[in-house]
């Protein structure tokens, strides 16, 4: 099979221009899945879920239907849609909400059917205009149409959705922050224990959080059955997933490919897909899964992207977004403007974050631009260890949240495969790509 | 694994309380059902360093630096200590190479962008940021790049000023304002590095509990304007006290340097102030270092005040009160003594009652209850109201006149299980978290009762019957405590008096907080400075027998109170004496009386006025002798607060010039008038206090010194056997910075004594059980007093209700520059459909006419009065004049004429 032929899942109506509209989603089969879900019972639903094995599409691969199972024990409030995608190279979500903003809704009705609950949040990051237009008068139009609201398709389940903006912090797709910020508060992540969301989640209420493109997922699992989407993949990460390639590659974009079956080698070089790095240059490192994950070199491209499989070789496959650095890319650049990223998004509540995210961007741009000392590369190390003890993956953390043990990934990554760099840098006085 | 044991419930209960074991560094320590970890660790030994978590808020756990290694199924994990509870076989390890990286790694990233500008920052030497590093922290900085810049300081308010780039951003100050005050006006702004404490545009930090976030802020990035730049820790000197600005007696740590007072800090005790204090209690200390503080007797010759030795201003005295004495002793009134320590007040009883001969002494100016009824109400204490299941308030503004019993109660309704039952003529700071809410207007209080007790009519302003339902049904679900005071100074007290005993006959297990406001107006009252009391809490008749033989004679027949001790040195009295001489005691009247106009006519029209005062006013103007007195932390003593609670007073300074404490004042008075008291210290005065006020018995100088007692002792003593609940020692030197050494009272009551206590004093026949008359009984139960008949308003009038402001023209006010500016101008609020009949809006003026004065006033529409009632501030200015120009004494309330212009 070629990488180019699994089903498209959640891409399936893109490519056509008005695939935001209704009329085009209900002539592709849109609301299938939900009218067929709501012939079923809640629990089925659920089981139907489980047997797809769906990983939770956010980054933490938690399985959506165990997290429902166990939820269903438990009755859940509120249902959380977190659309807060805002990560340097993570753009998958952004093209859900703005191409098939029914599919998402229908997901989110169907979620909610499965969980028996009638308020449902679509958090949606701020910057995302077209997308909240998108969404919102998608769900407008999906009111109008019966499938969401009071009664749905005669079904005697209601359902309220509500969508609303995030206000401009990346924090916010932490989850227990996302909550706070719905709450309409600051976007400080909650102590884990005890705010566990499924106990103490929105407004103090059993709460399940799912990411945009999970939600996606739904319809087609729903309509075409949990097992035809099992059979798609391979080991735990069964399905397509969504990839966004970005960097140094001919062809950067979203791409829906098989789990496992494909490698990053198919996805950063095959024509269809990203199409190899431009100019004919070689491949100097990726991250894998979103610029919070350690790096890979060229010696891992034949990984296949699965979720157990990056996570076996020191890495995750996160969120899905792909970053290429051709040999041409400095790594303490590299890793800088990704310091620096964290750092402007640390929410500044837990020391080691806030000072150390700070403290280690300073240090990053002194080496880069040249006045680095050779003992800065232990001081990095051992103020990374600070945030993140042990170094280890998946790391420990003192900070609340993983916001404070992401911010290590690029240094350690980058000063592990690329010390000789490092040492250029200090020895000339300057970067040497400059 | 797990127990039971028992601890003491505020309400004096032996509750049990589940305790189990768990392992601390190897060792097992015992821990509370729902205990912190780092509280458990605090209690079995050890200290986990932190600087967010504060044991009276609720823990956030964002420093990160009480981080300890918990082990678990899934290995050893790094737990904020503050966030999680201990857990019966928990594993804990606070002294691991981890945790000790961990701690390091904290401190390193706190000092990174912090100024270390310790040299010059207030809190440096009582820091403990500063401490922790030196503790727990890294050595060495490797910190090379350009740090953190922010303008500094910046005032957040008049009183705080914020350095930001001091601040370790740990949320103490914030979660104060919101969770303990009630007010969240500052609030963290941006985020990452750039989060910073703010507040909101346009708004100030205007809470009245502003300085504590000083005290608890663990850095100097909040600093007190009064204090800033005033004095080095280690500079200071200090000891421990009870601040008597108001009359909740939170205790306090004085400090001082050079015999200047520099600071008050809260001190954490459980019954009174958790550590907390107002900004008045806290700022207005400073006015004890006033320039204009009275040093030297003074004298009236010739027109002008002129400095003269004690012994010419006693004399003086002496021979003025006798000539007074001539036309009988009731033509003596001595007013005021709110203000006295417990001895001074007992001295000034004893001068009065017993060597002059008058009853007409009253420490309350006609601002406050009936002393009878004060106490025989049965009465509780703060911790009672706090876990009682309802409290019903009958007084004023409480965050306006006892600003510490109102936290006490926010917390008690927000956090506890406390519902609250208010009952007042406009809304107060607790309406917004009360259950039920019932207006009245000025004189309807009792109807308002009568409505709610016993199902009568209920007046105009609180005919919602659901309301009332549901007042009854809260009254009637536990224990009820009635907070009773003062809604109005317009409205005779009687009034309010008579509802609190309908109350107390309705409701026969409640119990009593009387929100009296003067420091020690409750320890005057137990002293006797009240007609028709005497010492020990006893009656005039009761006690008459007991104190003749304590003191050789006693006041033939009732005195008068203020009101009227001031109308018959007015002239206004047809009935017995005019009172010729006046005895001052640290009142300022014609600020405190009411009635402004009959206070001025009282002190024009006494031939002899006794002034004895800390600082200058107008009373000095009217004074023909002035006798300068020691203030608050300037002598030692005893107070008691409002629940009759005995705490011991620190003196950290000397008194300046030749100013004396006013138990020395009364017995050296008596010795010029013929007759010595035999007090030769503080000391034998409390004991004679201990000997013959029975409600004082028991609470020797013994008790009061000892350990146990020093968070006070609640007279009378309970039969039962005395639990002196051991103040535990904080291993936290965060919990009350700076405080945790203090000498706890300062020295001992005892010094100085040359006689041993149990010795009978010279020249007094003491009572005791054996021989002599019987020990008297206490009042209790309700008394008889005349309430006034309230007529209904016309219908072209408004009624005026006068209420308390925390800063207003008050005399230490005045004295503090930083707070002065903050006393508020005058404003009558008044329903807004009475505005409208007027044709007038908020920020227009109104002309008011009372049977006494025409004054034109801003006005300002306020919601919560019902129609035809106006309020506005007491003691502040008011249009051209102030709300004590409208009163009149003479009539229970006050009605106004109300016109536009």
């Amino acid at each position: 099979m070629a990488v180019t032929d699994p089903p498209k899942i959640v891409t399936a109506r893109m490519g056509h221009p008005d695939s935001h509209t209704l009329e085009r989603y209900l002539a592709t089969g849109g609301y299938d899945g939900l009218r067929k879900a709501l012939t079923m019972t809640p629990e089925g639903v659920a089981a139907e879920v489980d047997a797809a094995s769906l990983l939770g599409r956010g980054g933490a691969g938690f399985p959506a239907g165990r997290k429902w199972s166990m939820l269903r024990k438990n009755p859940v409030t509120y249902l959380v849609v977190n659309g807060d995608e805002s990560e340097p190279a993570t753009f998958k979500d952004h093209l859900l909400v703005e191409r098939d903003p029914h599919q998402l809704i229908e997901g989110v009705v169907i979620a909610a059917y499965a969980l028996q609950v009638s308020q449902v949040f679509i958090f949606l990051r701020g910057e995302f205009a077209l997308g909240l237009e998108r969404v919102q008068s998608a769900l407008n139009d999906a009111y109008s149409h019966g499938a969401v609201g009071r009664d749905i398709f005669g079904s005697g389940f209601s359902v309220d959705v509500v969508l609303h903006p995030g206000a401009g912090a990346y924090i916010c797709g932490e989850e227990t922050a996302l909550i706070e910020s719905l709450e309409g508060k600051r976007g400080f992540p909650r102590i884990k224990p005890p705010f566990f969301p499924a106990a103490i989640g929105l407004y103090g209420d059993p709460t399940v959080v799912n990411n945009v493109e999970t939600m996606s997922n739904l319809p087609w699992i729903i309509t075409n059955g949990g097992a035809a989407f099992a059979a798609l993949g391979g080991g735990r990460s069964t399905g397509t997933r969504l990839f966004a390639l970005a960097g140094h590659v001919v062809n950067p974009g979203v791409f829906e490919l098989q789990m496992v079956t494909t490698t990053f080698n198919d996805l950063i070089n095959a024509p269809v897909l990203g199409g190899g790095i431009p100019h004919g240059r070689g491949l100097k490192a990726f991250i894998p899964g979103g610029v919070s994950a350690p790096w890979f070199g060229p010696d891992q491209i034949d990984l296949p992207l699965g979720q157990d499989e990056v996570a076996e070789a020191g890495s995750m496959l996160g969120s899905g977004s792909v970053v290429v650095m051709d040999d041409h890319t400095c790594a303490v650049r590299a890793a800088w403007r990704i310091t620096k990223f964290f750092s402007r998004e640390s929410c500044g509540q837990c020391t080691p974050c806030r000072e150390g995210s700070g403290w280690l961007e300073r240090i990053m741009e002194r080496i880069e631009r040249g006045q680095g000392r050779e003992e800065d590369l232990d001081l990095l190390l051992d103020a990374c260890d600070n945030i993140s003890p042990g170094l280890s993956w998946p790391p420990q953390q003192t900070t609340i949240c993983v916001l404070g043990p992401s911010i290590p990934s690029s240094i350690t990554s980058a000063i592990t495969m690329f010390r000789d760099e490092f040492l250029l840098h200090i020895k000339e006085g300057g970067c040497p790509y400059d | 694994m797990t127990d039971q044991t028992t601890s003491t419930n505020p309400a004096g209960e032996d509750v049990p309380v589940e305790e189990f074991e768990f392992t601390l560094d190897g060792q097992t320590v015992r821990a509370r059902k729902g205990e912190l970890l780092i509280a458990a660790a605090e209690r079995a030994g050890t200290f986990v360093p932190r600087f967010c978590y504060h044991p009276r808020m609720k823990p956030v756990g964002v420093c990160r630096m009480c981080l300890v290694e918990v082990n678990g199924p899934r290995g050893s994990t790094l737990m904020p200590s503050c966030y999680i509870e201990a857990t019966p076989g928990m594993d804990v390890v606070t002294e691991s190479d981890k945790v000790k990286k961990a701690q390091d790694g904290v401190l390193e990233f706190l000092l990174i962008n912090h100024p270390l500008d310790c040299p010059v920052c207030d809190k440096g030497g009582e820091c403990p940021l500063q401490d922790q590093t030196l503790a727990y922290g890294p050595g060495e900085s490797r910190f090379v790049e350009e740090k953190r810049h922010f303008e500094k300081p910046i005032p957040i308010s008049e009183l705080v000023l914020l350095d930001r780039e001091r601040c370790i951003q740990c949320s103490r100050c914030t979660r104060f304002a919101d969770e303990v005050a009630g007010e969240a006006q500052i609030d963290f702004i941006g985020r990452g590095e750039q989060i910073q404490i703010g507040t909101f545009p346009e708004l100030p930090f205007t809470s009245y509990f502003s300085g504590n976030t000083v005290q608890i802020c663990p850095v100097g990035a909040l600093t007190a304007a009064p204090y800033r730049f005033a004095a080095r820790p280690w500079d200071l000197d200090q000891v421990e006290s009870t601040c008597t600005t108001c009359a909740v007696g939170c205790r306090v740590a004085v400090q001082s340097s050079s015999n200047r007072l520099t600071r008050l800090l809260g001190i954490d005790i459980d019954p009174v102030n958790h550590g907390w204090l107002c900004d008045k209690g806290r700022f207005a200390a400073d006015s004890i270092n006033s320039e204009d503080r009275l040093t030297e007797p003074m004298v009236r010759k010739d027109g002008s005040l002129v400095p003269v030795s004690w012994h010419e201003a006693l004399e003086f005295v002496a021979q003025g009160l006798q000539a007074a004495l001539a036309e009988g002793p009731e033509s003596i009134g001595v007013i005021g003594g709110g203000r006295l320590t417990n001895e001074g007040a007992y001295a000034w009883a004893r001068l009065a009652k017993g060597v002059l001969g008058t009853d007409s002494v009253d420490a309350q100016l006609g601002d406050g209850l009936p002393g009878e009824l004060v106490l025989g109400l049965p009465r509780a204490t703060i911790d009672q109201a706090a876990s009682a299941a309802t409290v019903i308030l009958l007084t004023g503004d409480l965050r306006e006149e006892l600003p510490i019993l109102f936290l006490r109660l926010r917390a008690a309704a927000v956090d506890g299980d406390l519902s609250i039952v208010e009952l007042s003529p406009q809304a107060t700071s607790l309406t917004a978290v009360a259950d039920v809410s019932l207006r009245y207007g000025p004189g309807d209080v009792g109807a308002l009762v009568d409505a709610l007790v016993s199902g009568g009519t209920p007046p105009a302003a609180a005919t919602d019957a659901t309301a009332l339902a549901d007042a009854r049904r809260l009254i009637g679900e536990g224990p009820v405590v009635v907070v009773v005071g003062r809604p109005s100074l317009a409205e005779d007290g009687e009034l309010v008096a008579a509802a609190a005993q309908a109350l107390a006959a309705a409701l026969p297990d409640a119990r009593f907080l009387p929100a009296l406001r003067r420091g020690n107006v409750l320890g005057a009252i137990d002293m006797g400075l009240a007609p028709g009391l005497l010492p020990g809490r006893v009656s005039l008749e009761t006690g008459r027998d007991w104190f003749e033989a304590a003191w050789g004679s006693v006041p033939a027949s009732r005195g008068r109170g203020t009101s009227d001790i001031l109308a018959a040195a007015a002239g206004d009295q047809t009935e017995g004496a005019r009172v010729t001489a006046l005895v001052v005691l640290g009142a300022e009247p014609l600020a405190d009386f009411p009635d402004r106009r009959l206070a001025r006519r009282a002190l024009d029209g006494a031939e002899f006025v006794v002034a004895v005062a800390t600082a200058p006013g107008e009373l000095l103007d009217y004074a023909d002798v002035v006798l300068p007195a020691a203030e608050a932390h300037e002598r030692p003593g005893t107070t008691t607060n409002i629940e009759g609670r005995i705490s011991r007073l620190g003196q950290k300074l000397v008194p300046p010039g030749q100013s004396w404490p006013d138990w020395m004042i009364a017995g050296e008075l008596a010795v010029h008038l013929g007759q010595d008291l035999g007090f030769d210290s503080v000391g034998t005065v409390w004991d004679e206090i201990e000997r013959t006020a029975v409600s004082h018995r028991g609470i020797t100088r013994a008790v009061l010194d000892a350990h146990g007692a020093a968070d006070g002792i609640v007279a009378p003593l309970r039969v039962s056997a005395v639990s002196l609940s051991r103040r535990s020692a904080p291993l936290d030197p965060m919990a009350v910075p700076g405080v945790e050494s203090v000498e706890r009272q300062g020295a001992s009551m005892q010094a100085g004594l040359a006689a041993s206590p149990d010795a009978a004093t010279p020249g007094t026949a003491t009572p005791t059980d054996a021989s002599g008359p019987a020990r008297p009984a206490m009042v209790s139960g309700p008394v008889v007093f005349d309430v006034p008949h309230v007529a209904p308003a016309d219908g072209y009038s408004v009624r005026l209700v006068a209420s308390r402001v925390l800063y207003d023209h008050g005399t230490s006010v005045g004295a503090v520059a930083a707070l002065a500016n903050l006393v508020p101008v005058g404003v009558l609020r008044a329903n807004p459909h009475d505005l409208d009949d007027l044709g007038v809006t908020t920020g227009g003026e109104v002309r008011l006419r009372s049977t006494t004065a025409t004054l034109v006033v801003p006005v300002e529409a306020d919601p919560s009065l019902p129609r035809k009632v106006v309020a506005a501030d007491f003691n502040v200015t008011l249009g051209d004049g102030t709300v004590a120009d409208l009163i009149d004494r003479a009539s229970p309330v006050v009605d106004l004429r109300m016109e536009s212009l």
